[in-house]
């Protein structure tokens, strides 16, 4: 894809030692520093880099939508020939939304929820003096249908929770183009969806642009989609832009130690399980441990799978499990209708081993995990746990389930109180248990807090302290705090970046090796079920679609579902190109 | 939104239903039962019996509840026993001044409390919104009486520009319809007598918003600076549009929303602040006559009083949640 559209050499976008400081309450910080870079017309230039690598401010800087305690330190940014450090605030206001267009991250926050989308769009053509009040509905929903949005004179008066994730992101779409713009940032377009629209809305982003010869500049902490969409990759780290060059160069031969590491620890489909023993003792180097390993141990299936396929009873026996959610109806009479989400699943869980349950969202794998942990009941059907019913009959019998079972949730950001210091965080299920006295708890904290390696100054520190790693290593330890014998992992790995994510991966890998742990992961993506499962589970639709072992269902899936979910994961260009 | 409206007003039922047995059982239960109360030093046997039968005391209990009940749906609310009026004639005369005041503490906390905080939020660490600050902690911390002789002191003794007590100046000639005095001014044509009595609601509607204005304020602030950083705020900004729009279509829509159940809650307090805001400026509104109802043990009053005072909660958050659906189309769905 480099070369093809560099014909016309129009320079869009050049920042020149670009410096962005935040003023906190201990003095000015430095997101961005130094960085310089250009966009030529029609040309897809990626910023790659984790969380926090400045790449989101360097793009809100070009287009002047710094947080208010933001401000351009040093250097320039010049669009089109004009410098934007220097244009007026109403000039700036006058280039957004025609000249310059944004396609922000999270569908769920960027759309105002008390406005019809057609309005939302509409609003900038009027503005913009693109269209009259009269003119601008018809051209909102040709826009729409642009961006794939089927139906969209209808939709357009319809409001934002009315739309599913991938709606709203093509809604979002058909706003940043509006204006025909030159240049379109792209902040993690689609980061928030589900991979098999993720691709969709991709392509369909991919096309508009190269179409109308939109230059953009694609923010992602994700190489494989980088390596993907990109011609030219620029990779940011701490602030500063440690490489860049063209797509293929950079992935292929990096250059710098960071992207080095980024490559390494980039889940890919060549990336196979964990193994405990050759890991043990490298947890810092991350180097290219991973990226040998993934290219050496190619095909050892079921090597080091524990108790797969063997005799003894497993841990959890899930038999035709069905939920039924009963949506309650409008009126004061109508009786509502029945949503059944999980419907008829049976799956076993073998003791100390690690099943990986996929699917996207909306299907079932979450409420299952619910159901599991007794946290929802059972419509029908039976989960035994240890040749138990799970929850037991009587309140007590559910604590003691609870002591066994734990969870590891989503999102390090939300499932912390942050009010709790991380201390406090560990130990309350240790006191909720009735575990020991204050001395013992404390003595337990802080092994527990080796245990997911977490230093000791961390734990007198507040969740809002603390990076998003740190925040699920502290997820862990507490639910490793009771020495359950289950962890459920419902999407643990997902909110992290990948150097990140690859780190707590093999964290529970090791945690699972010295405490013979039992691991249930609810997952969407299936790159992490390769590096961690024995077995995957595919759901769609509440419904058990394939069922096996992870080289099984990805070497040869069965169905064509789960041929477009590993068909879906952005990256399998990277994989070639290595 | 019509269907909601219905199934809240049916809602009322259950709720005054409970709320007259309350009220029924709460009579019972005064020390020496209601005769007693009524009677005081001129208690004795044989009175009580004379009155206990008068009243239908001497009937079962869920009889008389039964009668308590049937009077009340006839809008019969009993009888003062402090006056000798009707209970419900007593509030036609007096409760349209207490609205009047409300109405106008209202609009007054509404009118300067949400601009205020408006301001304060986008320019924060400004000197509005450090002035903010302060004239909200004056409006929570200062007693509303106390803040009301101040301002009587102030703006009718010192300076003179306001009345210092009543509805009406003593001069003015002026026929009241519906004892809403500005409506009836307006009603008649008589423009004279409606400015008066604008005149006259200016000090204690300020003395009475104090509070709610404070709590508006701050809550319009805190909802502001919140929507203000929301992602779709900034993804607005990135379209383009104008600065006028993008404050009123955006960000002070969104951030209406928790300041108006602030709203409908602060309607409660000024019903009750109002009792001694009147007091203050002689405001002859229903707060005067129901201190002296206190006092005196009125309790056909007092029961009036209360039921009065839930229906007028429950219509003004029935309106509330309304006014939250018309501008939140997720409720309404849920709804």
């Amino acid at each position: 894809m480099s070369d093809t559209t560099t014909t016309t050499d129009e320079l869009v976008l050049r920042v020149e030692d670009l410096s962005v400081d935040f003023r906190t309450d201990s003095g000015p910080a430095r997101a961005v520093s130094g960085a310089s870079l250009e966009v030529r017309r029609g040309q897809t230039v990626a910023i790659v880099g984790e969380s926090g690598s400045g790449k989101t401010t360097l793009a809100m800087a070009v287009l002047g939508l710094l947080a208010s305690n933001g401000e351009v330190a040093q250097g320039h940014i010049w669009f089109r020939g004009e410098d934007l450090g220097a244009v007026s605030p109403q000039r700036f206001a006058q280039l957004r939304g025609t000249e310059l267009g944004l396609v922000p991250q999270d569908p769920m926050t960027n759309l105002d929820p008390i406005m019809r989308i057609g309005r939302q769009i509409d609003e900038g053509l009027i503005d913009n003096g693109l269209r009259s009040p009269r003119d601008a509905r018809s051209r909102t929903v040709e826009l729409l249908e642009e961006a794939g949005l089927p139906d969209a004179a209808r939709r357009a008066s319809q409001y934002p929770h009315e739309f599913s994730g991938g709606m709203r992101q093509r809604s979002l779409i058909a706003m940043g183009l509006s204006g025909r713009p030159a240049l379109l940032v792209a902040d993690e377009p689609t980061s928030a969806l589900d991979v098999t629209v993720q691709r969709g809305i991709l392509d369909q982003l991919a096309g508009l642009t190269r179409d109308l010869g939109t230059a953009v500049l694609l923010i992602t902490h994700d190489l494989g989609l980088a390596a993907e969409r990109a011609d030219v990759v620029v990779v940011m780290y701490r602030g500063e832009i440690v490489e860049q060059g063209p797509a293929r160069q950079v992935l292929t031969a990096p250059q710098h130690e960071y992207t080095k590491r980024l490559m390494a620890a980039a889940p890919s489909l060549a990336s196979r399980r964990i193994e405990i023993a050759r890991e043990r003792g490298l947890d810092d180097v991350l180097d290219d441990a991973l990226l040998t390993h993934g290219a050496e141990a190619t095909d050892e299936p079921g090597a080091t799978t524990p108790s797969s396929g063997s005799a003894e009873a497993p841990l959890v026996s899930v038999r035709n499990a069905t939920k039924v959610f009963r949506i309650r109806g409008h009126g004061l009479l109508s009786r509502g209708r029945d949503f059944t989400a999980v419907q008829d699943v049976t799956l076993d869980v073998p003791r100390g081993g690690t099943v990986a349950v996929v699917g996207e969202s909306g299907s079932g794998k979450s409420t299952l995990a619910r159901m599991i942990l007794d946290i929802e009941k059972l419509t029908s059907g039976t989960i035994e746990f240890d040749g138990a019913p799970v929850g037991g009959t009587d309140a007590r019998s559910r604590i003691a389930y609870r002591r066994r079972v734990q969870p590891v949730f989503q999102d390090p950001y939300s499932s912390l109180d942050p009010m709790y210091s991380v201390f406090r965080a560990i130990e309350e299920p240790l006191r909720a248990h009735g575990y020991g006295d204050a001395a013992t708890r404390r003595a337990r904290v802080e092994e527990l807090a080796e245990q997911v390696a977490l230093g000791k100054g961390v734990l007198r520190r507040f969740p809002s302290e603390l990076s998003g790693g740190q925040r699920q290593r502290v997820a862990i330890a507490r639910a490793l705090a009771l020495s359950p014998e289950l962890v459920v992992c419902d999407e643990a790995v997902s909110a992290l970046d990948v150097v990140v994510q690859a780190q707590i991966l093999r964290l529970l890998a090791q945690l699972q090796e010295d405490l013979g742990l039992t691991y249930l992961f609810i997952t969407h993506d299936l790159a992490v079920v390769r590096q961690i499962a024995d077995r995957v589970v595919v759901m769609q639709d509440g419904r058990v679609v394939e069922e096996g072992t992870v080289d099984e269902v990805f070497d040869a899936p069965k169905t064509a579902y789960t041929r477009a979910l590993l068909d879906a994961i952005p990256g399998r260009d990277l994989e070639l190109a290595l | 939104m019509l269907r909601l409206v219905v199934q809240r007003l049916l809602l009322l039922i259950p709720l005054l239903l409970g709320l007259s047995v309350l009220l029924f059982a709460w009579v019972r239960a005064l020390p020496g039962g209601p005769v007693t109360s009524m009677l005081g030093e001129r208690y004795t046997p044989e009175a009580a019996a004379r009155i206990e039968a008068e009243m239908g005391l001497d009937q079962p209990v869920w009889v008389q509840y039964g009668k308590y009940l049937a009077r009340l749906i006839e809008g019969d609310l009993g009888t003062s026993l402090r006056t000798g009026r009707p209970v419900l004639e007593e509030f036609l005369t007096r409760f349209p001044a207490t609205i009047e005041l409300t109405l106008v503490a209202l609009v007054l906390a509404i009118g300067i409390g949400i601009p205020l905080g408006y301001v304060a939020a986008r320019r924060a660490g400004s000197v509005v919104d450090h002035a903010s600050v302060v004239v909200s902690l004056i409006g929570v911390t200062v007693p509303v009486f106390f803040l009301a002789f101040i301002l009587k002191y102030l703006f009718a003794v010192e300076l003179d520009w306001f009345p210092s007590a009543g509805r009406q100046s003593v001069t003015m000639v002026a026929t009241h319809p519906t004892n809403f005095y500005v409506l009836d001014g307006l009603l008649t044509a008589e423009w004279d007598a409606a400015w008066d009595a604008m005149m006259h609601l200016v000090l204690p509607g300020l003395a009475l918003s104090s509070i709610p204005l404070a709590i508006i304020a701050r809550m319009t602030r805190a909802a502001v600076s919140e929507v203000q950083n929301a992602d779709y705020v900034r993804t607005a900004r990135a379209k383009g549009i104008k600065a006028s729009r993008l404050r009123s279509d955006h960000i002070i829509r969104n951030a209406m929303l928790p300041v108006l159940t602030t709203i409908g809650l602060q309607v409660g307090l000024l019903l009750s602040g109002a009792v001694l805001t009147e007091t203050v400026f002689a405001f002859s509104g229903i707060g005067g006559f129901l201190a002296e109802a206190v006092f005196s043990a009125d309790y056909p009053v007092l029961q009036g009083f209360v039921l009065l005072i839930a229906v007028v909660y429950a219509l003004v958050n029935l309106i509330v949640d309304v006014s939250y659906g018309l501008i939140d189309p997720r409720l309404r769905r849920q709804q």
